[in-house]
Order: structure tokens, then C-alpha cells, then sequence
């Protein structure tokens, strides 16, 4: 039996010992029918070996893609001890550190990650990790409502993450919270000042969803004239490079939140990925998801344990901060050796490799007739560009090349007309930016000469 | 010592990072960062080495055994992790068009369909994050679906008294007032006060059955009963499938809604807290609501269900998918379990929950519910031995740590005084189960006979108990260079 250990003498003593003659007995405070029949739709059990087949087969039917897509998910090199260590037993199969006094190894490596991230985004305080970036802005969303007190309006920025919009609608539109939307520069790309008053916070993404850079002061500084707080939505791994929201402006930002997946999450069709959020010390209270403190023993010897329970829903049920209960402690134990072994140089030197390839893709990709920057402003990493034929048949074309070619912005910003988001990380070599760039031109020029691609999409129905 | 106690400066590891630093001058000045970050600087061996005794210092599942009620701390199979980790499978971007993933997306098809058979449900949707999101989820799509008739009055949430405190949280986040429903002496939902609860304002009731207190709730047809006469809908907070896996559908109690924590039932790795998933699963009148991204087939080919399919969808609750991941795990462990192996589950899980309670009330403990069978857990109350001895059931908790053992769950339902929610599981063997039951009796005669022993536990692990007042009231968390 999978995963069972019972032997039949096993079974039959135990049944002996409960005073029943089946396990059929067990179940007899259930009504007869309720009690379900065979589950006749679902497959026999397979072996391992049969099981590896099927899901070896999938994946490698699936295959794999030379990837310039970013839009909020980041290939990147995960140091090789990363998962090894990450997926260690202890690590991979423990429960929430609620028996603090058996959990010292989470414990401590959570108040490590806390502390990295804190100095990453130059706030005093960190959680343990949240579900990922969008439900994470949620989550900072709804906090900063409770702390403002008097406002329950919060001004949101079109150049932040389409879909990080619609995961902040559906989770805070019950609570009579009202996103306001901000317009961008149409030339820079960038939050103009907004003339707005009386809102409980400002969200501030940066890099923006276009990989361009906001000019994070002087939105810091308009915001706490205004009375509201500021939401820092960053790249954790672009703080390497760029001035972390507890910086920004005189004051720096109230709530730094964003997706931790940089940090040595495998891109792995969307998650597991990790949020991670942090604040100011006098907003610690209102802070959702667990947090770690270190204390002391009975013999004042340094320890680890979850603090400031009071706010979570296992204690305050009703009442509580949030309803979240679980964390990504796995993904956050995977950042936290990440870290570790890059340190503050390696992080930085990625970070650059990152901005330089882009930027070299880019002074290529601009030589292509009909090909043109949408933005003006600086970047970090990802860029816009414009292109002379429809972003969705470049794609498709390229996709045959075995090429992941960006992200169509079409359907999220009509206005820009064929755009397309393009990021190339410090995991592309020159020869990858050279065969994007070939690919690219070849493909615009024979659309624009004669017949077009769009027949290229695989027709074959799915073997499985 | 922490990292950052073992850092250098300086002190780099050259084969992880590129080999050298760009330049990055297109930047402005004023938006670059002036100070590096507080990161360890270390070698990868000492990055290795403190990594390895950290996780020394952790209780797992793959080092101990964990009682722990409510939580369902089965074995993790390995080849689950191998084959959610095949390369292909780890490099496909989120945002990679469908032609690039059909093995993958067949993958969570597959899921969806296997979760559908099990629960007696419609559909399914996969993308909540975690138990917690798939209430959340739940009970926006019970708003949805009466906003959508217009029926806008209902406002408020029953929960019985010894739900978890997700359901109250939960049922405040979607805009609900919160109803708690007594819990008679057997453990059952007080069908009078629930009879008396119900009215136009009810929106739904959130039940877990078997419920927190290790029991079935056997009048579920009453209670469905009463509740849908009223207009409300009934929602499956699935903590507990695993004491029914295969044996009982939520969907065949009369259940609208349901989540699963298949980091519970479907065995994917807690992960020291995270990641979960919870997908969530309806009856046909909620079907249009459920969370967007799904996973849809046609003409032969899977695609995603978005916003153009799903238009009265309760919407995204994450930037992509959920946690792929953790679902692909899942996936594994079903098909390796296969229809058998799930009837199994609740077999063997219940068979060892009832074994377990039988001996320990052999053996003179407290059963809390003693008329009753147990589901895959139940609850002992150490009430006794508190008054007795004045060890209570946190210090008998700490002393199975010492004794090779994870505590069950204490203090939880808050019904019971001094209670201890066991939940053994199927994966554990009778030889694991006389061993725990042989250790809480060397801790009621330590008790007995050196009460100071058992109230100062544990000895044996890294720390002795920690001072939780101290660490809420002068809040340390994060390190800084002193």
C-alpha cells in the first residue's frame, strides 16, 4: 500500500486491541449514505518508475526555451548548494515553528532572512515571507488602510503590474477600500505627480512594471505632504543596484513589499514564489504573517521564536490582522542561503549583469527598422519597445525559434499599440542577445516583404 | 552564531556571481543605492556548514514523528520533489505561451479532475496560495454568488465556536460579520442554536467535518438542511479531508464549497511553514465564480480560463498561478496513491487515530470525547494532571521533545482544557505509535513523581523554553552590527 506501513498482522491486532472486526467498523458513526463508492474516475496507483516516465516524458515534451521574458518573473542562476540545503529534510518536511524549542533551525534562519531583507530595502522590520508579490501588495494595501485610520482610498499607479492590480481588487474589494488609479508620462513612462488628496497611501513601484525607473523622492516626499503613507513595491534583487525605499525622499517609504522570486525561486510556471514585506518600527503591529524575534532561554541563553502572535487569526480569530496563516518559509529558506552566497558583491555584480544585458539587447534591437523605445526614462532590467507588426505574430514566431520572446503589453495597454516588455538577465550570453536580435530583424523584414508568420502556430492536438 | 557573525569582509565566493561588475552608468545617481546591503559575506563552505546545523536544530518528518492535531504531518514522498524539480519543469516562464507547457498544463488538468472525483465537487480551481486563500476564495465566491441574484442582504457568517481562527479572519476579509454556533457535550454542532442562528442575513455556515474536535459531525444532512433552507451556503473547510479521503465526499454532505490543503491531505512538504496550496473546489450554481487562472481543454489542446472565459469570476489571487509547484507534488502523490491508495488514506489514518486512543485510554488518560469514534485525531485532556501534579499539557509537550517525540497541538480547540490534539496519520506504523504511547506514560509518572522535571522541560534541544513575553514586549527582529 502506498505510503501505509501496516502489515496484515499489524492490522489485525490493532482492529483487536480498538475491540472491532474492520476498518469498515471505524466509520460507523457516518450515515450510511454519505459513505462513498469506488472513485471510479480516478486511475489506478502507479510505481515510481511508471510515474517518472509519464512526468519525464511531459517535461520534455515541453521542453525548453531561450527566455527573455520577465513581467515580474526573473531567470536567474540559483547557486547549486541553494536547493540542495533548502530541500534537506529538516528544512523541507517541518512544520510552522510553533514548538519554538524544536524549531531553532527555521527560527534563526528566518530572523537571518528578516534581517537581509530589512537592510535590503532599508527598513527597520521584516515578516517571514508572504504568499508572493501581488497578494503581498494586497496585504500592504489593506495595512496601510488600518494604520492611516482616517482614509480608505489608495492611489495606485497604472505602471504597476496589471495583474498585481487585479489580485489587489479581488482581495481588498470587500472592504470598502478604493484604488484610485494613476496615470502615467505617456513619453517617460513614469507617475506623474498626481493631484490627489485625502488617500491613506501611495503605491510606488520600482522598477515599474515597464522597467522603468520612478523618480522615487519626489513621490515619497509629494505623498507625506499629502498625509499618506508610501507602499515601496521594488525588486528585491534591483536593490542591489538602486536606493532602497526606506531612503526615498526625507522620510523614506512606510511599507516596502514585493515578489521574492529573484531571490532564488526557480521560475517554475509561476510559484512556489515568495512575498516579503517590511515596514517601518512603528508599524510592526499592523503588520500581517508571522514574524520571528529573538529572545532568551531559561538560562539566558539566545534563542528564536514567532512573536507579536497577538495579531494573527489562531489568537485574535475575528479580529486579527489578516487571515493568513501559512508563509513561504521554504522559498524564503531558499533566499536566505541565496543570499548568503552571493553576499553583497555577487548580488550587485548580478544585478548589473542583468542591467548591461538589457541595455546591450536593447542598442541592438533599436538598429531594426520599425523598431523603437517607448520610454524615455532610465531602466532597470526589462524594457518597452515598439514594434512595426503585431507583438502576438513576433512572438509566435519566435516561439518556433525556441525562443520565449517578452511579454505582449497589447491587451493590458491598448495605447501603446504593439509593445512588447523585454528583459534579458545575467543568465543570457552575448551569443543568446545576437541570436534575439537576428531572429527579431528577420522576422520583421520578411513580414514587412512578403508573407506573414502567423501559420506558425503549432496545429498538433495534445498527446496527453 | 548568526551568518552575519561568520562574515568577512570581503570575503567573496567567485564561481556564483559574474566575474565582474558592469557598469551600470546609465542610472542616475540619485536613484542608485549609496550603502551596500547587510548580507553575509562568507565562503560557500561556510554557507553550507551553517545551513546544515541549522537545520540540525529542526524537528521533521523526516526525522521524527509529529502528532500534530489538524495539521496532517504524513510522510512527504521523495519522488514528488524529484519530479516537481525535472529542469524543464523548473525553467518554463509564467508568462510562456501554451504551446511551450502542455505537459505541464496536462499536469494540472489532470489535478483538477482528480480533485473534482474525490470531493464529489463541479469544478475546480487550483491557483489559492494556501489553505487560508482558498477560504478566502470560498467565501468571496458565497458573496459573489448572492450579489449576483441581487441577493444583497445577507451579511452575516455562522462558524462554529471550534473552527479554526482562519474562518473568522477569513469571513471578515470578504465583508461578513461573524455568528459562532455553540458545540454540544458530544462534540456536535448545537443544531438548536444553529436553528436559531439562520435567517435572510445568513450568507453561509463554514463547517469542518470531521471537525477540530476529532468527531464526525453526524447530523451534516440536518445542518446542510437548515442552512439552505434559509438561502445560505455551506462551506467545507477541508483541514480535515484526510479522515475521509475516499470514504466520504464533501460534495455528497451537500457542501457549495470546499478548499483543500493539499499540503495536508495531498502530502506536499509544510516546508517550515509554507508554501501551501489551496485550491477550491464548487456545486454548479458557484461554478462561474471560481478563481481565475484554470486550466480548460479544447479540441484537444489545454489552454488557461481567464478573464474572457470566467467573466463573473472572483478574480486573480496570485500574479500567475499559484504555487505550480506544490501542485505538480501533489499531482504525483495522487497518481502514485491512485483511487486504492486514497480510500486508503482515511482507512489507515482512522485506524491508527482510533488504535492510538483506545491504548492511551487504556492506559488512563483523558479522552475527551470518549462515546465517540475518532476521525483521524482526537483530543485527551491532561485537566487531571494539571490539578493533580500542576503540570500542564504545554509542559507534557515540551517533555516529548526530549523524549524523541513532536508535541501534539496544544490549547487548541479552546474548548477543551489542558487538551493535546493527536493526529497520527496513516503513514505512521503501530511500532512508531507504542513507542509515542510509551513516552506520555514516562511523562505522567515523571509527573507524579518529579513534577519539576516535567515543568522545566525540554533539556535536550538546542534551547531550553524561551521567554515569549520578553520577545513581544522588547521586539528584536532583525540583527544589527552592535
Amino acid at each position: 500500500m502506498p505510503f501505509i506501513p501496516h502489515t496484515e498482522e499489524d492490522i489485525k491486532s490493532m482492529l483487536s486491541r480498538i475491540g472491532v472486526s474492520s476498518i469498515d467498523d471505524l466509520f460507523d458513526e457516518i450515515p450510511a449514505e454519505l459513505r462513498s463508492g469506488q472513485l471510479s474516475g480516478i486511475a489506478p496507483g502507479m510505481g515510481e518508475m511508471d510515474i517518472s516516465r509519464l512526468m519525464t516524458e511531459r517535461a520534455e515534451a515541453d521542453g525548453r526555451f531561450l527566455n527573455f521574458a520577465g513581467a515580474g518573473a526573473y531567470e536567474h542562476h540559483i547557486p547549486a548548494a541553494v536547493w540542495q540545503i533548502a530541500t534537506r529534510g529538516e528544512f523541507y518536511s517541518a512544520y510552522t515553528p510553533y514548538q519554538a524549542e524544536a524549531s531553532q533551525g527555521t527560527l534563526q534562519l528566518l530572523y537571518e532572512f528578516q534581517t537581509m531583507m530589512a537592510s535590503l530595502t532599508g527598513m527597520d522590520v521584516a515578516n517571514a515571507s508572504l504568499y508572493d508579490g501581488a497578494s503581498g501588495l494586497a496585504e500592504a494595501v489593506l495595512m496601510a488602510v488600518r494604520a492611516h485610520k482616517t482614509s480608505r482610498r489608495v492611489l495606485m499607479p497604472k505602471t504597476v503590474h496589471p495583474l498585481y492590480r487585479r489580485v489587489v481588487d479581488s482581495i481588498v474589494r470587500h472592504q470598502k477600500i478604493e484604488l484610485v488609479e494613476l496615470d502615467y508620462d505617456p513619453a517617460q513612462g513614469i507617475t506623474a505627480l498626481p493631484e490627489e488628496k485625502d488617500f491613506a497611501a501611495l503605491v510606488i513601484p520600482q522598477p515599474n512594471f515597464f522597467g522603468c525607473l520612478e523618480e522615487v523622492d519626489a513621490l515619497t516626499d509629494w505623498a507625506h505632504s499629502q498625509g499618506g503613507l508610501v507602499i515601496g513595491l521594488v525588486n528585491p534583487l534591483a536593490l542591489a543596484l538602486l536606493s532602497p525605499p526606506g531612503e526615498w525622499g526625507s522620510k523614506g517609504a512606510d511599507i516596502a513589499v514585493g515578489e521574492g522570486q529573484p531571490l532564488g525561486s526557480p521560475l517554475s510556471s509561476g510559484g512556489p514564489y515568495f512575498g516579503f514585506m517590511c515596514c517601518k518600527q512603528a508599524l510592526v503591529r499592523q503588520m500581517p504573517g508571522r514574524i520571528i524575534g529573538r529572545t532568551v532561554d531559561l538560562d539566558g541563553k539566545p534563542g528564536f521564536a514567532l512573536t507579536l502572535q497577538a495579531r494573527e487569526q489562531h489568537i485574535r480569530r475575528a479580529k486579527a490582522t489578516s487571515n493568513i496563516c501559512s508563509n513561504q518559509g521554504l522559498m524564503a529558506t531558499a533566499a536566505t542561503i541565496h543570499m548568503t552566497l552571493l553576499g553583497p558583491d555577487g548580488l550587485e555584480r548580478v544585478a548589473a549583469a542583468c542591467h548591461a544585458n538589457t541595455v546591450t539587447l536593447l542598442n541592438s534591437l533599436v538598429k531594426i527598422n520599425g523598431v523603437k523605445r517607448a520610454f524615455t526614462q532610465p531602466v532597470f532590467n526589462e524594457i518597452v519597445l515598439r514594434l512595426p507588426i503585431p507583438v502576438g505574430d513576433v512572438l509566435r514566431a519566435l516561439e518556433v525559434q525556441g525562443i520565449v520572446g517578452g511579454f505582449d503589453l497589447s491587451p493590458y495597454y491598448p495605447e501603446l499599440g504593439q509593445a512588447i516588455l523585454i528583459c534579458a538577465t545575467e543568465t543570457r550570453t552575448a551569443a543568446d542577445l545576437q541570436k534575439y536580435a537576428e531572429q527579431l530583424e528577420r522576422i520583421i523584414s520578411r513580414r514587412s516583404s512578403g508573407p506573414t508568420c502567423t501559420k506558425l502556430v503549432p496545429t498538433a492536438t495534445s498527446k496527453w | 552564531m548568526l551568518i552575519f557573525e561568520l562574515s568577512q569582509p570581503k570575503r567573496r565566493n567567485a564561481v556564483q556571481a559574474p566575474a565582474t561588475l558592469a557598469a551600470c552608468d546609465d542610472i542616475p545617481a540619485h536613484l542608485r543605492r549609496r550603502q551596500p546591503p547587510l548580507l553575509p559575506e562568507v565562503s560557500e563552505m561556510d554557507a553550507v556548514r551553517h545551513y546544515t546545523r541549522l537545520s540540525q536544530k529542526n524537528f521533521s518528518i523526516d526525522t521524527h514523528f509529529y502528532p500534530l492535531g489538524s495539521c496532517t504531518m504524513k510522510y512527504n514522498p521523495r519522488a514528488c520533489n524529484q519530479l516537481a524539480m525535472l529542469p524543464q519543469l523548473l525553467a518554463r516562464h509564467p508568462m510562456s505561451s501554451e504551446n511551450t507547457g502542455q505537459g505541464f498544463l496536462a499536469s494540472m488538468y489532470d489535478l483538477q479532475e482528480m480533485l473534482k472525483e474525490v470531493t464529489g465537487m463541479a469544478a475546480v480551481s487550483l491557483t489559492p496560495m494556501a489553505g487560508a486563500q482558498g477560504e478566502f476564495a470560498g467565501v468571496a465566491m458565497i458573496r459573489a454568488y448572492h450579489d449576483a441574484r441581487g441577493d444583497t442582504a445577507r451579511s452575516e457568517i455562522l462558524v462554529p465556536d471550534a473552527a479554526h481562527g482562519t474562518n473568522p479572519a477569513t469571513a471578515v476579509m470578504c465583508g461578513y460579520t461573524v455568528r459562532e454556533i455553540p458545540t454540544d457535550s458530544e462534540g456536535n454542532v448545537d443544531l438548536a442554536a444553529l436553528k436559531a442562528a439562520v435567517g435572510p442575513q445568513t450568507a453561509g455556515l463554514m463547517l469542518t467535518n470531521p471537525s477540530t474536535l476529532g468527531v464526525f459531525e453526524k447530523s451534516i444532512q440536518d445542518i446542510q438542511r437548515i442552512v439552505h433552507e434559509t438561502g445560505g451556503l455551506l462551506y467545507y473547510d477541508g483541514a480535515n479531508l484526510n479522515a475521509i479521503l475516499g470514504r466520504v465526499k464533501p460534495g455528497d454532505m451537500g457542501f457549495d464549497v470546499i478548499h483543500l490543503n493539499l499540503h495536508k491531505t495531498f502530502s506536499t512538504p509544510h516546508g517550515g511553514g509554507g508554501p501551501g496550496a489551496g485550491p477550491v473546489g464548487v456545486s454548479p450554481r458557484l461554478e462561474p465564480f471560481l478563481p481565475i487562472p484554470m486550466v480548460g481543454i479544447e479540441a484537444g489542446r489545454y489552454r488557461w480560463l481567464t478573464e474572457k472565459d470566467r467573466p463573473q469570476s472572483i478574480g486573480r489571487l496570485s500574479a500567475f498561478m499559484g504555487n505550480a509547484g506544490v501542485l505538480l507534488r501533489a499531482y504525483v502523490y495522487g497518481r502514485m496513491l491512485g483511487a486504492e491508495g486514497m480510500h486508503r488514506v482515511a482507512e489507515f489514518a482512522t485506524l491508527n487515530a482510533n488504535y492510538l486512543m483506545v491504548e492511551l485510554a487504556q492506559a488512563g488518560f483523558d479522552v475527551a470525547f470518549a462515546k465517540r469514534r475518532a476521525s483521524h485525531e482526537f483530543i485527551i485532556t491532561l485537566k487531571k494532571l494539571k490539578d493533580e501534579t500542576g503540570v500542564t499539557a504545554m509542559d507534557v509537550a515540551k517533555r516529548l521533545l526530549d523524549k524523541g517525540f513532536h508535541a501534539p497541538t496544544t490549547y487548541f480547540p479552546m474548548l477543551v482544557q489542558e487538551c493535546l490534539l493527536i493526529e497520527p496519520t496513516e503513514t505512521e506504523s503501530r511500532q512508531t505509535l507504542d513507542a509515542f504511547i510509551a513516552a506520555l506514560k514516562e511523562i505522567r509518572d515523571e509527573a507524579y513523581s518529579q513534577p519539576e522535571l516535567v515543568k522545566g522541560a525540554p533539556y535536550s534541544m538546542p534551547v531550553r523554553r524561551l521567554d515569549d513575553v520578553k520577545a513581544a514586549r522588547e521586539l528584536d527582529l532583525v540583527w544589527r552590527r552592535g
